[in-house]
């Protein structure tokens, strides 16, 4: 759906060309959602905005949809632009426009739909977004949450085909990233529609993403499906994302185990082995006595998970370890 | 009433009163058509903006500068042949606006320009990201979301036509300005003098007031 070959981006700052993003290759499919994670400066945005050309690459090929999209003159480029909703972390909403036309704007400046067409899908998308209440409400009377849902009407409402997210939650509460990311999930269901969003927070990464590459100083240093590099993260920047989104610190974990006895493991379980009883079986079989030193359940996408950090004292740790590893669970042996 | 004021023709002054709001509001509009699309041209051809053109923008930018540094009352003289030129008089009501539209036309620009370069850019990028050409950027997105401040700077113009309007009457361009000098200062009837600044006092309370009430409401928030 989107290509990217040996894309490159450099910005003319003071005459000089400083890149932003270097060599880049990656396939977004159709009806996937893509994940690109990184600090900031690291060149998500550049990334995103490539891909409706608000950005143009510096040299490469940018295929979207089999087409070399480099190559369109404007009219071709207005044509693009409306099958590729956008969607911003200040919503970039008109303040003097009601909640209904900023919705009906994209379809306006179109000029292809009639009145009646326009009317009837707004109501469709804010029926949708669950703002039918609000549709002659201004943007200023609205929450950060319902402003991002009137944006997300406004993307969709030309039907385009993919949808570009940049840090569409940023700005949100908890509660309300949620259920926007929510939200973004189900469009992706229902309609096929494939995403990129773009984030520094991998939590969204975690919740709707079906695959992500990491993005640090403008290189993607490691790409794959979400559980692969949420579970078993590769590169350091990857792993310092996993870590903080788990709110830990990989380095003074490692100073608080030094004083526990003992070995020490790290299982990480994926899909319907995170609920076996495999703790105790092994431990009652093998004679091993464990703690648990550090955890999370929780879920990627849909699919539950477990990561586990345990000592193992006494008893025959290397049967245990043994039976670990025969079973449906990825063993890591930290000491 | 006529005791205090006995040197006050008052139909003179109603006559007087409609020539004030004739040249302003003439010269008004004008500058309105001429000094919104300069202001979108200085905007658009400004730096990092969606036309950037160095060298046009410099030298517009130069124009627009040098106009707005000639003291108003060296501009109504030197017009007087242009201004002939185009309605056939240089007296009176119509003698008045060329000059008024050429003083207000750069000032009000650069208000325009002002009040476009407040807008976020986050608005220009998804009226981009939505496939809009240049024109309907301008037209959809930039010119509702700058309303507000460039009713503001409509306001702050009308109030400066006001006074430069009353400054033309130094060259005979009628209206409350050319009463105050002609009676108030010419033949000292201070009662002239203070009818005629009361006067242009409530017309400029007044455009504010509505200018104000028109800015809040387009605000929109
Ligand atoms: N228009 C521009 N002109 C010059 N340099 C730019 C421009 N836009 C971005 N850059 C630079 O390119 C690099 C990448 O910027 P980008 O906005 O893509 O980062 P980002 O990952 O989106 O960061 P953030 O999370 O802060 O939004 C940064 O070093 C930035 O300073
Ligand atoms: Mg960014």
């Amino acid at each position: 759906m989107i290509e990217f070959k040996n894309i490159h981006k450099s910005y003319q700052v003071a005459g000089k060309a400083i890149p932003a993003l270097h060599d880049t290759n990656l396939t977004v499919e159709q009806g996937e959602v893509f994940g690109v994670i990184g600090h900031s400066g690291a060149g998500k945005s550049t990334l995103l905005r490539l891909i409706n050309l608000l950005e143009r690459p510096s040299g490469g090929q940018l295929l979207v949809d089999g087409e070399d999209i480099t190559r369109l003159d404007s009219a071709g480029l207005r044509v693009l632009r409306r099958k590729i909703g956008m969607i911003f972390q200040h919503f970039n909403l008109l303040s003097s426009k009601t909640v209904a036309d900023n919705v009906a704007l994209p379809m306006k400046l179109a000029g292809i739909y009639s009145k009646a067409e326009i009317k009837a899908r707004v109501a469709e998308l804010l029926e949708r977004v669950g703002l039918s209440d609000q549709a002659r409400k201004y943007p200023a009377q609205l929450s950060g949450g319902q402003k991002q849902r009137v944006g997300i009407a406004r993307a969709l409402a030309c039907r385009p085909k993919i949808l570009l997210c940049d840090e569409a939650t940023s700005a949100l509460d908890p509660q309300t990233t949620q259920s926007v990311l929510q939200l973004l999930g189900d469009i992706n269901q229902e309609l096929g529609l494939t995403i990129v969003m773009i984030t520094h927070e991998m939590d969204a990464i975690r919740r709707v993403c079906d695959r992500v590459a990491v993005l640090d100083s403008g290189r993607i240093v490691e790409m794959g499906p979400v559980a692969e590099v949420f579970l078993h993260p590769q590169h350091p920047t990857s792993r310092r994302f996993v870590f903080e989104s788990e709110n830990q610190d990989e380095q003074e974990l490692h100073e608080d185990f030094r004083h526990v006895p003992g070995h020490i493991l790290r299982l990480t379980f994926h899909g319907e082995a995170t609920y076996t009883p495999l703790l105790g079986t092994v431990a009652r079989e093998t004679g091993v006595d464990y703690s648990i030193l550090a955890g999370r359940i929780d879920r990627i996408k849909d699919v539950p998970y477990g990561q586990l950090t345990i000592a193992l004292i006494g008893g025959n740790y290397e049967e245990a370890l043994k039976r670990f590893n025969a079973a449906d669970v990825h063993v890591e042996v930290v000491r | 009433m006529n005791e205090l004021f006995t040197n006050v023709d008052w139909a003179d002054i109603w006559q007087a009163t409609l020539d004030t709001f004739y040249m302003v509001g003439g010269s008004l509009v004008f500058t309105i058509l001429l000094g919104l699309p300069l202001g979108v041209l200085l905007f658009l051809t400004g730096k990092r903006q969606l036309l950037e053109q160095a060298a046009f923008y410099n030298l517009l930018s130069f124009v627009v500068n040098v106009l707005r540094s000639v003291p108003f009352i060296i501009l109504l003289i030197v017009m007087i042949p242009v201004t002939v030129l185009i309605t056939g008089t240089s007296l009176g009501v119509a003698g008045a606006i060329p000059p008024l539209v050429v003083g207000a036309t750069p000032f009000f620009a650069r208000l325009v320009e002002t009040a476009l370069r407040e807008v976020d850019r986050g608005i220009i990028e998804a009226a981009q990201s939505m496939g809009a050409t240049t024109r309907q950027i301008v037209i959809s997105a930039l010119l509702p979301e700058a309303l507000p401040g460039i009713i503001a700077g409509i306001t702050v113009t009308a109030i400066t036509l006001v006074s430069y309007a009353a400054m033309s009457g130094v060259i005979g361009g009628g209206g409350l300005g050319d009463l105050a000098i002609r009676y108030g200062y010419q033949r000292f009837q201070t009662d002239v003098m203070i009818v005629t600044v009361v006067l242009l006092l409530i017309i400029v309370q007044v455009l504010q007031m509505v200018g104000d009430k028109l800015v809040i409401h387009f605000s929109r928030r």
